[in-house]
């Protein structure tokens, strides 16, 4: 919250900035740092353009990859291009993953895929936003390939054990998309009323996409 | 660029412990798993972390393994489930 008191006629903008920066404590974050000031400093970037590509990014978010999986459900021969050639089918949307390959992975109910990337933190996007804190965190990197089921419930998600769960680990040009499985009794839902059940984490594979009334099922 | 394995190959990851930028994860190394898809070819990164242009391309597999291959049992797993990585041609071996 701004502490700016409001009495007065506000003629000059405030500079938003990213709430959620800690005191750097590690090597890395000064180096960072330090990088920063230098191509500030050599006239390389301004403050303010790195600023506004933060910002850009912050701004992204899963609708994209929503509406592609939407489509998905209700077009078999649009999921079809889709896995056969995941750039290909979302430019038909308008939507490019540049320089990298884009990959759909199909729920079923047999198959249950949930990505990783236990490298480091490789996601789509450009398709889904900047990845959520825990998908760049340690515990759900070094986690998800070794103990799936149990981080599979602590994110409310439960598989049956006849169910193949498969680890997808993004280690190199790939990027995941994951197609949760269309849920039941959505057959009568338009396109846009479907887009609404398609959450980001489903897109991940740690969840399944929401129930008809918009509930986690 | 020739491709080297088919759909379906059995073949085993390098338990090499070189330094440097490498992309093929540590717990996968020296197991065995299946080719299940080929991506194509892409510019070597453990060149291209060093500002080198990475070419010659290597293929690029999909790989699969079994949960007990990485982990022997001693993790949260059902008896089907796996685990895929996406491995670089030079870490693979036919078996």
């Amino acid at each position: 919250m701004n502490s700016h008191t409001t009495d007065h006629e506000h003629e000059h903008d405030h500079t938003v900035f990213q709430k959620d920066i800690p005191e750097p404590k590690e090597d890395w974050e000064f180096l960072e740092i330090a990088i920063r000031e230098l191509l500030i400093e050599k006239n390389v970037l301004s403050a303010r353009e790195i600023q506004d590509e933060i910002e850009a990014w912050e701004k992204k978010n899963p609708e994209k990859g929503a509406e592609i999986i939407a489509r998905s459900w209700v077009d078999d021969d649009f999921k079809n291009r889709l896995l056969n050639d995941g750039n290909k089918a979302v430019a038909e949307l308008g939507f490019t993953v540049e320089s990298l390959k884009l990959v759909a992975l199909e729920n079923t109910d047999e198959l249950h895929h949930m990505v990783v990337c236990t490298l480091c933190s490789c996601y789509p996007r450009t398709l889904l936003g900047v990845p959520p804190l825990w998908y760049k965190s340690r515990e759900y990197r070094s986690r998800a390939v070794r103990e799936p089921r149990a981080v599979l419930r602590e994110f409310g998600t439960t598989i049956p054990d006849s169910v193949e769960i498969r680890v997808v680990d993004s280690t190199a040009d790939c990027r995941y998309l994951v197609i949760p499985k269309r849920p039941a009794n959505t057959e009568k839902m338009s396109e846009a009323e479907l887009v609404k059940l398609i959450t980001r984490d489903s897109m991940i594979g740690t969840a399944e996409a929401l129930d008809q009334d918009g509930q986690r099922s | 660029m020739t491709n080297l394995f088919n759909i379906g190959d059995l073949v085993r990851v390098g338990d090499a412990l070189p330094p440097g930028h490498i992309r093929t994860p540590m717990f996968l190394r020296g197991c065995n798993g299946t080719i299940i898809k080929h991506f194509g070819s892409f510019p070597n990164p453990e060149r291209l972390a060093y500002g080198l242009n990475g070419l010659p391309k290597i293929n690029l597999y999909q790989v699969l393994f079994k949960m007990d291959e990485a982990w022997d049992g001693k993790g949260d797993y059902a008896d089907g489930d796996t685990i895929t990585a996406d491995i670089y041609e030079t870490w693979l071996e036919a078996i």
